[in-house]
Parts: C-alpha cells; sequence; structure tokens
C-alpha cells in the first residue's frame, strides 16, 4: 500500500525557521549545567567493576576474599549473588547476563563488582578480586562464525526482547539474524551483455565516543526503583528495567540530566541494569561512573564483511545487484538486528534495478558488544555500492554524476518493494553538491573527486507525546526525546513559540524525567524533530485550542466569535493574552504518523554528498579538500543546529572513513582502550573547507514539513570520501584509509579484505 | 592541604597525590572541569595554573600548593568570559557542551595574551580540546571573532 504525505499547511513565521541560540549553551559554558557525574551523591556508594581479561573462558569462581579486606569495601557483588531472580536482559534479544556466569564470552564482560564508601576504595580493591577460569577458543571472525559447524558463541534458541518487532524470525547458528532484499522484476528479456563488478569489503569496528562516558545513580526498593542516568532512551531504559526486575514501569523512574553525547552509545540499556542489581543486593543507592576503557566495551559501531556485485548494461543503465554482508555484533545482540536491517536497506542504492538480492546477516563473536551508532548501516554499506557504481560509469565511459543522473529514483517512486516511496529530491541534492567540488574541471593527479547518493530509513517509530502546559506565566513543554546535544530542546521550544506566538524565552523544556514526562520511544533515528517535534507542535495546538475553550465558556462567548493570533484571543468587544492563563495542559501525539506503511521507514534521511581528496602516492597519507553535505530536511526549524548536526557528522565521517579502528588482539582483547592510542578528530583533522547545504522542500511528515537530519552525512559522506581517494588513484575496499592500505593500493598491493 | 582556587585559600582533606581534577570536583565542589580521558589528551578537565592551561586528570594536586587554580566558576565574573559566552552562543559553538569548559580555560590565556593571530594559530593551540559534536568549524569561528582574525582566513585552512 502507498500512501503519500501531505505536509501540514502553515505560513512560515516568525521563530521556527530562525538560527535562534541554544537554550542551554550558557549553562554549558558557565559550567553550570549538571551531567551524571556532576550530581551529588553523597550517601552512594561507589562501583568498580571488574571486567573479564580473556574474550571467552569458562568461568569456575571468583576469589573476593582479599577485596572485601580493603577498608571502606561494603560488598563484592558476583553472578551467584543474583540468581533469585532472572536479570538476562537486551530489548531485541534477551541474551545478555547481568554478570557473567558460567561462560565468558567477551574480553570485557563483567565478572565482578566491587561498592565500596568511596571511589578510592573500591578501585583499590577490584585489583584484589581473583578470577579462576578456563580459557576457551573464541571466535572473533565473522566468516569464521557462520562457517559450517562452527562453535556457537550462544546455545539454544534465541529469546525476544520486548522491542523485539512482533514476527522477528531469529535462526540456529551465529548468524542469528537475517535481513533480505530480493526481488526479480524480469520485465524485459535479460541482457547477456553485462558490465560486472564484484569484489569484498570491510568496515572496521569504530567507538561512537562521546565525551562523557555511561554513568548511572541507582536506587532500589522493594516496590520502586530510581535511576538517574546518562542515556538516550530514558523510556526504554524504564522498560527494561520493569522487565528485568518484575515491576509495572510505573514503578520505575528515569531521571535524566545533561547528557554529554551519545551519537547512539547511550541508546537503549547499557549500564542501567547491572547498577540496579548491584542497588538491589545491597540495598544502599550506588553509582557507577565508567571510565573510558570501560565504555569502549560496553558498545561500539559493527564491523562488517560483505561481498556485492553489481550488474549494468554496456549502455551504463544498472540492471541487478547481489550482496551479502556480514554484520559483527560481538557476543551480544544489542541492537545488531537493526543495524543489520539498515545496513540491508542501504546495500541496494537509490538506483531503478531489475533485480535484487541482498542478505544481511547479525553474526554472534566472542568480542565485545555493538550497537547503535550514528548513521549505522548507511555508514556501513552505501560506500560499498557507491563505489560499484563508480567501477560501473568507468567501465562503460559514462561520466560518474551522468551514471547516476541516468539511473536515480525519483521522488515517489518505490526504492524497496512495499515501503515509503522516495519523499526526496535526489537528483537535485546530488547536483547541488557535484557543482560544489568542481564536477567536470579537469583531472589532477592523485587528486580526486567523489560524489554519493544514498537513503536511511529514518524515525524509527511513530510513539512520541507531549505536553505543553502554561505554568506561571510561561509555557513548559515535556517532551521526553532526549536533549543528547542535537539541540532537541531549543527546537522543540521552537516549536511551540511558533505556534503559540510567544518569545522563545518564554518557553522552557525541563529534563526527562519518567514519572512526569510523557512517553517517548527514543532519540535515535533522526526522530526528535520529526516525530517528537510533530507531537510538541499538536500538544501546542491543543493547549490553544483548551484556551479558548475556556474562554468561551467562561465568558459565554460562542467558541466561533473568539479568533487566536498568536497568543492573543480576539473576542467580539476584548482581547486576552494565553499566557494569563494557567494552568492549563495541551497533549498531543504523533502515534499515528505513518499509516499504513510497512518497513521501518517514517521518512528516507537523505545521504548525499562530495568530497574531494589527495592522495600522497608515497607515503599513502589522504589529504580531504572541500567537502560539502546535503541537510534534506524539508525544513529547518533551526538552521544553525541543523548546520552544527551535519558539521559534526562530517567530522565523524572523516574520523571513520580515515583512520578511527578498534583493534583487537588475537585473542580478541581490545588494544586501543584509550584516546591515547584510539584517535579521533582534533582540530588538524578539518578539511579544506565543509559546507552544509539545507535544502527545504517541505515534504517531510514532521512539524512545518521538518524531516530529521545528522545521520545522513555519514553514508553520504563516507562513500564520496572512498570514491574520490579512488578517483585520486587508490582503490579501497577496506576501511579506514590508513596511510598503510591507500599505500597498497597505490603500489597494487592485495588489500585484507580480497585475502 | 590548602589550595588557592578561584582567589581563595581553602584547606580541605586532600593527599599531594590526589588528581588535581578529583580534588577540584570532590573537595571544592568545582564541577566544570570534566573527566573524560583521563590521559591528557581531550582537553575536558582543563584549569589554569598560575595562568597556564593543564589537564587536571593527570596533575597532582600537591604541584598547586603554591600556585593560583582557576576554573570556570573563578573565570566567570571577568569581562573576557561575558564576551566569549555572547561569541559562543551566537554561534550555537559547542552541543553536548561536555567540552566546553576546557576550551574555555584553553582559550583565556591566549586571548590574553594575543597569541592568536591566523588560522594555524588556532588549529595549533586548540588541537588538544576534543569536541566530538560540533566538527570544529563553530568553534574556529567563534574563536577567530574573539581573537580578530578575518573570516576569510577562518573559512579555509
Amino acid at each position: 500500500m502507498t500512501t503519500t504525505y501531505a505536509p501540514p499547511a502553515r505560513p512560515a513565521t516568525s521563530e521556527v525557521g530562525r538560527s535562534s541560540e541554544r537554550q542551554d549553551i550558557r549553562a554549558k559554558l558557565t559550567g553550570e549545567a549538571v551531567y551524571m557525574a556532576d550530581i551529588p551523591a553523597d550517601d552512594a556508594l561507589h562501583v568498580k567493576l571488574l571486567r573479564s581479561p580473556v574474550a571467552h573462558a569458562r568461568l569456575n569462581g571468583v576469589d573476593t576474599s582479599g577485596a572485601m579486606e580493603v577498608p571502606g569495601v561494603v560488598a563484592v557483588v558476583v553472578a551467584e549473588d543474583l540468581r533469585d531472580f532472572n536479570g538476562t536482559w537486551g530489548h531485541f534479544v534477551r541474551d545478555r547476563p547481568l554478570m557473567a556466569t558460567d561462560i565468558i564470552r567477551f574480553a570485557g564482560e563483567i565478572v565482578a563488582a566491587v561498592v565500596a564508601e568511596t571511589e578510592a576504595a573500591a578501585r583499590a580493591a577490584i585489583n584484589l578480586v581473583d578470577i579462576d577460569y578456563e580459557i576457551l577458543t573464541p571466535i572473533l571472525d565473522v566468516n569464521e562464525a557462520v562457517a559450517p559447524g562452527a562453535a556457537r558463541v550462544h546455545d539454544g534458541p534465541r529469546t525476544p526482547g520486548f522491542a523485539c518487532p512482533p514476527g522477528t524470525e531469529f535462526y540456529d547458528g551465529n548468524d542469528f539474524y537475517r535481513y533480505v532484499v530480493a526481488y526479480d522484476k524480469n520485465d524485459e528479456a535479460a541482457d547477456d551483455d553485462l558490465v560486472v563488478v564484484e569484489h569484498e569489503y570491510a568496515f572496521p569496528a569504530v567507538y561512537q565516543y562521546a565525551m562523557e562516558p555511561h554513568a548511572v545513580i541507582a536506587t532500589w526498593e522493594p516496590d520502586s526503583i530510581t535511576v538517574q542516568t546518562s542515556c538516550q532512551h530514558p523510556f526504554l531504559v524504564r522498560e527494561e528495567l520493569a522487565v528485568i526486575y518484575g515491576m509495572p514501569v510505573e514503578a520505575v523512574r528515569i531521571k535524566v540530566p545533561y547528557v554529554g553525547g551519545g551519537f547512539g552509545s547511550k541508546s537503549y540499556s547499557k549500564m542501567e541494569p547491572v547498577a540496579v542489581a548491584i542497588a538491589r543486593h545491597v540495598g544502599r543507592t550506588v553509582r557507577l561512573v565508567n571510565d573510558v576503557s570501560d565504555a569502549m566495551v560496553t558498545t561500539r559501531r559493527h564491523s562488517m564483511r560483505c561481498r556485492m556485485r553489481t550488474s549494468a548494461r554496456r549502455d551504463g543503465m544498472l540492471v541487478a545487484r547481489e550482496a551479502s554482508i556480514l554484520m559483527e555484533t560481538g557476543a551480544y545482540a544489542d541492537n545488531g538486528p537493526t543495524v543489520t536491517m539498515v545496513a540491508g536497506m542501504a546495500a541496494v542504492g537509490p538506483y531503478r534495478w531489475r533485480a535484487m538480492g541482498i542478505t544481511a546477516s547479525c553474526v554472534y563473536t566472542h568480542l565485545p558488544p555493538a550497537g547503535s551508532y550514528r548513521g549505522f548501516g548507511a555508514a556501513h554499506m552505501q560506500w560499498v555500492g557507491e563505489s560499484q557504481i563508480d567501477e560501473i560509469a568507468r567501465l562503460t565511459g559514462l561520466d560518474r554524476l551522468e551514471i547516476r543522473r541516468n539511473n536515480l529514483l525519483s521522488r515517489g517512486e518505490e526504492y524497496i518493494p512495499g515501503q515509503r516511496p522516495l519523499d526526496a529530491d535526489l537528483l537535485g541534492d546530488l547536483e547541488a553538491v557535484a557543482a560544489h567540488v568542481g564536477w567536470g574541471d579537469p583531472a589532477t593527479p592523485w587528486r580526486g573527486r567523489g560524489i554519493s547518493a544514498g537513503v536511511s530509513p529514518a524515525g524509527a517509530s511513530p510513539k512520541s507525546q507531549a505536553r505543553v502546559e502554561i505554568d506561571e506565566g510561561r509555557i513548559v513543554v515535556h517532551s521526553g526525546s532526549q536533549e543528547i546535544g542535537q539541540g532537541a530542546r531549543t527546537v522543540h521550544a521552537q516549536i511551540a513559540a511558533e505556534v503559540l506566538g510567544v518569545d522563545l524565552d518564554l518557553v522552557f523544556v525541563p529534563a526527562t524525567d519518567t514519572s512526569v514526562t510523557p512517553f517517548d520511544r527514543s532519540t535515535g533515528a533522526s526522530r526528535s524533530t520529526t516525530v517528537a517535534g510533530l507531537a510538541v507542535m499538536r500538544a501546542a495546538e491543543d493547549l490553544a485550542a483548551r484556551v479558548v475553550a475556556k474562554i468561551a465558556s467562561e465568558n459565554g462567548i460562542p467558541p466561533e466569535l473568539l479568533s487566536r493570533e498568536g497568543r492573543r484571543i480576539l473576542g467580539p468587544d476584548r482581547e486576552w493574552d494565553l499566557l494569563d492563563f494557567g494552568p492549563v495542559s495541551g497533549r498531543g501525539s504523533a502515534d499515528e504518523l505513518a499509516p499504513g506503511l510497512n518497513g521501518p521507514t517514517i521518512f528516507w534521511e537523505v545521504c548525499v554528498a562530495a568530497a574531494q581528496a589527495t592522495v600522497d602516492p608515497d607515503t599513502g597519507v589522504v589529504e580531504v579538500g572541500d567537502v560539502v553535505t546535503i541537510a534534506d530536511v524539508g525544513k529547518a526549524i533551526n538552521p544553525s543546529l541543523v548546520e552544527r548536526q551535519d558539521e559534526g557528522c562530517t567530522m565523524q565521517s572523516i574520523g571513520n572513513a580515515l583512520f578511527e579502528e578498534m583493534h583487537f588482539d588475537e585473542g580478541g582483547v581490545l588494544l586501543n582502550d584509550s584516546l591515547l592510542d584510539y584517535r579521533v578528530p582534533t582540530l588538524r583533522d578539518l578539511p579544506q573547507s565543509m559546507e552544509c547545504i539545507i535544502v527545504e522542500n517541505a515534504d517531510g511528515p514532521g512539524p512545518f514539513g521538518a524531516k530529521g537530519c545528522g545521520e545522513g552525512v555519514f553514508g553520504g559522506l563516507t562513500a564520496a570520501l572512498v570514491c574520490a581517494v579512488h578517483d585520486a588513484g587508490a582503490p579501497i575496499r577496506e576501511l579506514p584509509m590508513s596511510p598503510d592500505r591507500v599505500w597498497r593500493s597505490v603500489q597494487g598491493l592485495a588489500q585484507s579484505a580480497d585475502r | 592541604m590548602r589550595l588557592t582556587v578561584n582567589g581563595k585559600a581553602q584547606t580541605v582533606d586532600a593527599e599531594d597525590g590526589d588528581l588535581l581534577l578529583d580534588v577540584l570536583r570532590d573537595k571544592f565542589g568545582l564541577t566544570s572541569p570534566k573527566k573524560s580521558c583521563g590521559f591528557q589528551v581531550c582537553g575536558a578537565c582543563t584549569v589554569l595554573v598560575d595562568s597556564v592551561p593543564v589537564s587536571s586528570c593527570c596533575y597532582l594536586a600537591g604541584d598547586a600548593l603554591t600556585a593560583e587554580v582557576q576554573t570556570v566558576e573563578g573565570f566567570a565574573d571577568e569581562p573576557l568570559f561575558a564576551d566569549m559566552l555572547e561569541v559562543f552562543a551566537k554561534h550555537n559553538a559547542f552541543q553536548c557542551g561536555y567540552c566546553a569548559p576546557g576550551f574555555v580555560m584553553t582559550l583565556k590565556p591566549l586571548l590574553t595574551q594575543g597569541s592568536l593571530r591566523s588560522l594555524d594559530d588556532v588549529v595549533r593551540e586548540l588541537a588538544g580540546n576534543i569536541c566530538r559534536c560540533t566538527g570544529y568549524k563553530p568553534i574556529v569561528a567563534a574563536v577567530c571573532e574573539l581573537a580578530g582574525i578575518a573570516a576569510e582566513d577562518a573559512d579555509r585552512r
């Protein structure tokens, strides 16, 4: 079924579309903004976790006696202490113990927790806990993991988690989840004279590196749980804890202070389940603050390996694509199945195909668990497909922009059968970025240009509610789409200010507290503006309608004689100020945002970018020239914040594409578990220039025709960089494009993906 | 231990070997310096010791006994901070904000001494402060504006 969405018809007005100052930026600069680790917790016990030093082992026992002798230590908690309830958790697959029980499945898995009166005591005691284990052979490579007869990381069938979509099928073996796109339109005679490109590709494990590592304060009482946490999905943390501890969701309260970055690393539950287990065991409030080395084995991006084949006619018209994709999710599923699905979708490419055969598998290994990271799936797969389009162009003698012009989907065409049709002007976006990097200018030795087009499913779930209140002459917006730095609070305030005709500084968006804030599913999939923002807009409209109705009934005026101009409500012979009323509260929901659509897509996030790159043939060093990205956002509620999102994603894409990579030793132990050895971009890595082009076609399903932003750059720019480096003379099929790989490519030596 | 922090000498229960970051946060209740990498790489914990920016996560409190320590809390009353606030806010130069106080404290002596004269200076001097959110562009724009570096220089490296 196909549904086209008509954006709400509203005039472009004052607050929406303005590059307003972030409401929180002054508090962040003065240091007044309170993050998790800043919260005083004088009464709390401090927790340090002992993590497994090996990737796979049989756990015979834990000797806690030495640690217990350290002054200030209150308890050392091990799995044995948590056996009176089923602590197995996981939102998609319930596959994860709170602490390792009899089998250790990754280096970094929690084996014990020291709980002490001071952080120093906990830190001192953790080294005195002895683990008795027997090392088993780990499975670290996805190809090994899916080989016939491979040992299983997990025995038995998979148990769906609370957020597993109904009807999800799991499979035996380490490749426990598959996403397939398969069709053969077969509407023309098969051509036998085809141009074919086929290679293997690899993408590394990388780390999100939010500046603030995970931190939790947890309190257990027999009939309630209270958690303060640095998280992106407070309502899904609430549900996870309710499931584990057998409580109604209303008995679980999650409060979230300022969050020091997320990028997916704080999605779903991370440290909260184990923190609550420890609090429950010791009967006191506990405080758990991850170091970076803890955080890096808590979550990361999936590594990927794939084989892809693309075919086209001699005139450059694309025919078919096949891909077999292995997404390495580590020892526990986390959000791996969703990442795998989106990777499979991204592998398709936004072109008119006759046949498609994509299989993306989510694969367990004995590495630390991988989950969501900004732009997942598209970051993994768009560069693979786009580099094959470039190769087809070279083989057919077509310009790389021309071949895309000839094959790109138009607005309204289906990307994947049965799913939301394409809702953007990809060709217009692509022409814009190509012009920006001097497409068609003469080629220069060792200097290349790349362009790329793609789309990624976004919105995730139309489950957002909001409440907008008048309180003491101000507007208060309650929205649970978490502010993690992206600017959600400011955007939601702007939407409410716009609808109600009030100044932005009269609108306040408090921090999330699940006992007060209405339900919002999550902060991810670029949904805060589109989905949560729509709920805020409707709540503000509902508030205004309630005030008008109140005036009508209190004054005996027929409602049709009242009209509203911003915050002024005009009657036949007098007027009222909306802000004089209170307390009045309006509610809004985005729950019916995408009726009748199959698949996860509320809108397609555009992944279009272009880049220039220079390769030094002697050293393999890549220098990034001009980069340009498209923010095809329908309507930019706050253009400045849209640019900030794209620019930030630009630098993360450059890091992922050029140098970020988690290295594991042959036993599966993370080698570069600190910022000393895991490099993220600094000011020295800035490209020659970065430009974000905002495209506003009012074609999104969100408020004022908006759709989300901030993630599309990852797919688009990673691909544009790979294509630019190839154009400069170094075809790359394994990321990152580190100097050694680029140098090998220039020398014509094999890359490991081909080995 | 007696430390002079933000202009006030105060005795706190701490040892020479304690990290300055921990002492400032836990004993003085100053939470603007943030713990992030713990290895003197990211700059989020930057404070001034006798007007010199240091990574307080790797600086022993005992080495600051005779010095003046300053955090954003102590700098916030000065006119230069007000200028920085206005310009950073205008550019929406930070997002999650976790790195912001570290940038502020690294920048203070650079602006006070007038040592930022070109974009290269900005890149060199601020490369030890990591921001994962913004892509640096608005930070560079704001710093160039504060340092009086021409806008066309700020656009291109």
